[in-house]
């Protein structure tokens, strides 16, 4: 086990796989000399040279588009979308090509792309820099949708998307990339569609994602000390969704708590609750709860930042009240 | 039309290739026809765009083309997919919505594809496939396959985000790329000129990306071809993109039974007598090819979109078990365990 951070961890599975297949390709704005402008892709323009870790043009439907053409005729590429907010500039290329290509060609065509994306609040950057999108992709049949918590995750999830033989949306939660923590040595591909329980407690469940992983987790500790014991589940990828170990956590804990950073409407906790209610509404002892931003374009200042995105605190004062 | 068009270039078109020219037209301008016969017994359910006039580019490049070289088209993309080799009866049935339809039912007439012979889909976004199709040349360049990508569009993509990212993306990649945009004057109801800063949509524009400024006849078989023989062969020796600009005219509406009211008899009197597939047929009259053969030719067509029309009239239709497939490449639509 070496510790890495999570920056670096993306780099590292990008690395592997990119040593290991000679079909992976990489591009994006400020990804090559520059190392990415979260020094997430730090080296491998020196490893690999400029014709497989390339700079594009400020033209975000030329990455997606170019990076769907590439992949429908034999690569692997890779294409990094430096905010997520910028998604909605080259929505068509991944909403209507690359989503619905295979489907409307009845699998003539596969597209194996992995679109990577700096996303989340936390950093101040104001509404346009900051927005947790995971849901977009959800909400849309033909793109699996993947956001990892922590570093070893980072690198195995990556690995696993670049190997899939499915369009990939891989969310990296910007407040993240510092973050440091223990990652495999050798190679390492995790699963796609496997969510992972975290903490074990019988009194509720707390599913959340990404940067709500690490908050839940404390929550979890404080909640701890006040005599009430959640299981913690990272739900690591949204699409496919791992239900399985979701529903089991709920069934046994009788409650069900989500912790999103979207905005409230239809962020994929809503999916969740909807399929525990549908599915293990006789287990449930209690109202499922939604822990949310509030439905605003998340604020740029520090304290309203704070105060928006759900908290460590937040997190405990709800759970204890729905609890009681 | 304008005086800026380019001149037939010098070197005569082969006779065997001008039959394969006027045959290839004469198939894709007698499927175009029976689509919209299909099209007013209400068997075309959705919605169809005809390629009625524009024969010319898609023959003439189709015939240029290496065979694993690759086509990107419009939603008016059912002649250029025919013109790579796609089964006609497939195109047929994909517009009556039948299950033995190529893309069984889950495409319709705007998604031709047919990716065994190089078509590597239809699209239905303005301006959304000249990115990809930049993808799939910077594909072959890294490959090193000497494959082409060309791609066809209309003049209306020239004013969106996507025409410009893509061949500035080509130009600085220097990738194996030809687009051709197919000028018919019209978007959907709307002229061109009337929308845009410039005469020539995309001629005018090419020097904005360091690329040759390229106006053609468009409905002139020959002068395609010649014309889809430099700029591949460009493409594949490693001289990178082009953009070329093929004046034409659509000889029906935008779409489905659009009548077209909102086009000028005389402009429309006109381009019909420059119909490309009666133009080439006389070219051909007055080169030494008699009559008898070029009626074959006609004769042949005819009978080959009959048989089409048949196999795809007698197809059931699309299977319901359809819908829950082919959404992920293991060929499932799930998307939970
Ligand atoms: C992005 C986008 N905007 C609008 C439309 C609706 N639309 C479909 S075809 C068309 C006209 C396109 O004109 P042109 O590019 O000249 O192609 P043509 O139909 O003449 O072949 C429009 C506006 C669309 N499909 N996509
Ligand atoms: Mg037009």
């Amino acid at each position: 086990m070496a510790e890495l951070s999570f920056r670096e961890a993306i780099a590292a599975g990008i690395a592997q796989e990119m040593a290991r297949d000679p079909l992976v390709y990489f591009i994006g704005e400020d990804i090559g000399a520059a190392g990415g402008v979260f020094k997430a892709t730090v080296g491998l323009f020196e490893q690999f040279g400029p014709d497989r870790v390339r700079d594009t043009p400020i033209s975000e439907q030329a990455i997606i588009g170019a990076a769907m053409g590439a992949a429908m005729t034999g690569l692997r590429p890779i294409a990094e979308i430096m905010f997520s907010d910028f998604l909605a500039t080259c929505w068509d290329m991944v909403a209507n090509q690359v989503a619905k290509t295979r489907y409307m060609t009845d699998g003539q065509v596969s597209l194996p792309l992995v679109i990577r994306t700096a996303n989340g609040g936390g950093t101040r950057f104001g509404a346009q820099h900051s927005q947790s999108l995971e849901n977009w992709g959800m909400a849309v049949p033909g793109l699996k949708v993947v956001a990892p918590s922590n570093p070893a995750d980072a690198k195995g999830l990556l690995a696993a998307a670049i190997r899939d033989p499915d369009p990939v949306l891989f969310f990296e939660q910007k407040s993240l990339y510092g973050v440091k923590g223990e990652v495999p040595d050798g190679e390492h591909v995790d699963r796609l569609g496997s969510a992972r329980v975290l903490r074990d407690g019988k009194d509720c469940t707390i599913v959340a994602l990404a940067a709500m992983v690490p908050r839940s987790l404390d929550a979890a500790e404080r909640l701890a000390a006040m005599d009430i014991e959640a299981t913690v589940v990272d739900v690591r990828s949204l699409v496919p969704l791992d239900t399985r170990t979701i529903l089991s956590a709920v069934t046994k804990t009788g409650r069900l708590f989500t912790v999103e950073e979207n905005p409230r409407l239809c962020g994929w906790g809503a999916e969740i609750a909807s399929i525990a209610a549908d599915e293990c509404f006789d287990d449930l002892d209690g109202p499922i709860v939604r822990i949310t931003t509030p439905h605003v374009p998340l604020p740029a200042a520090d304290v309203l930042e704070d105060a928006a995105m759900p908290s460590v605190e937040r997190i405990v004062e709800t759970v204890k009240r729905a609890m009681r | 039309m304008s005086t800026r068009v380019e001149k037939p270039p010098a070197a005569e078109v082969d006779r065997p290739t001008r039959l394969r020219l006027y045959q290839l037209m004469v198939e894709l301008r007698d499927f175009e026809q029976r689509a919209y016969e299909l099209f007013l017994e209400n068997l075309v359910r959705g919605t169809s765009h005809l390629a009625l006039g524009q024969e010319a580019i898609s023959a003439g490049y189709a015939v240029a083309m290496r065979a694993d070289d690759y086509t990107f088209c419009t939603y008016r993309g059912h002649g250029h997919t025919l013109a790579r080799g796609a089964s006609m009866a497939g195109a047929m049935a994909e517009l009556l919505g039948r299950g033995n339809g190529m893309l069984h039912g889950k495409g319709g007439s705007m998604h031709l594809t047919d990716v065994r012979h190089g078509a590597m889909g239809s699209y239905a976004i303005v301006g959304a496939h000249l990115p990809i199709a930049a993808g799939a040349a910077w594909s072959a360049q890294v490959r090193k396959s000497g494959q082409v990508a060309v791609c066809f569009f209309g003049d209306g993509a020239t004013n969106i985000g996507a025409f410009h990212e893509a061949l500035n993306l080509a130009v600085v990649w220097k990738l194996p790329v030809v687009f051709v945009c197919e000028n018919n004057q019209y978007m959907e109801y709307t002229p061109i000129a009337s929308v845009t800063a410039v005469e020539h949509p995309a001629a005018d524009r090419a020097s904005a990306y360091g690329l040759e400024s390229i106006l053609v006849d468009g409905n002139d078989a020959d002068i395609i071809y010649q014309t889809a023989r430099q700029t591949i062969d460009r493409a594949r020796t490693g001289g990178g993109p082009s953009l070329v600009e093929a004046l034409t005219y659509r000889h029906g509406g935008h779409s489905r039974a659009d009548p077209a009211k909102y086009r000028p008899e005389a402009e429309v009197r006109e381009w019909l007598q420059r119909d490309p597939v009666k133009r080439y047929r006389e070219r051909l009259l007055t080169n030494g090819i008699s009559e008898t053969q070029v009626n074959e030719i006609e004769t042949r067509a005819q009978q080959k979109v009959d048989a089409a029309t048949e196999e795809a009239r007698r197809g059931d239709p699309a299977r319901v078990e359809e819908i829950e497939r082919q959404v992920w490449g293991d060929g499932s639509a799930a998307w939970r365990n």
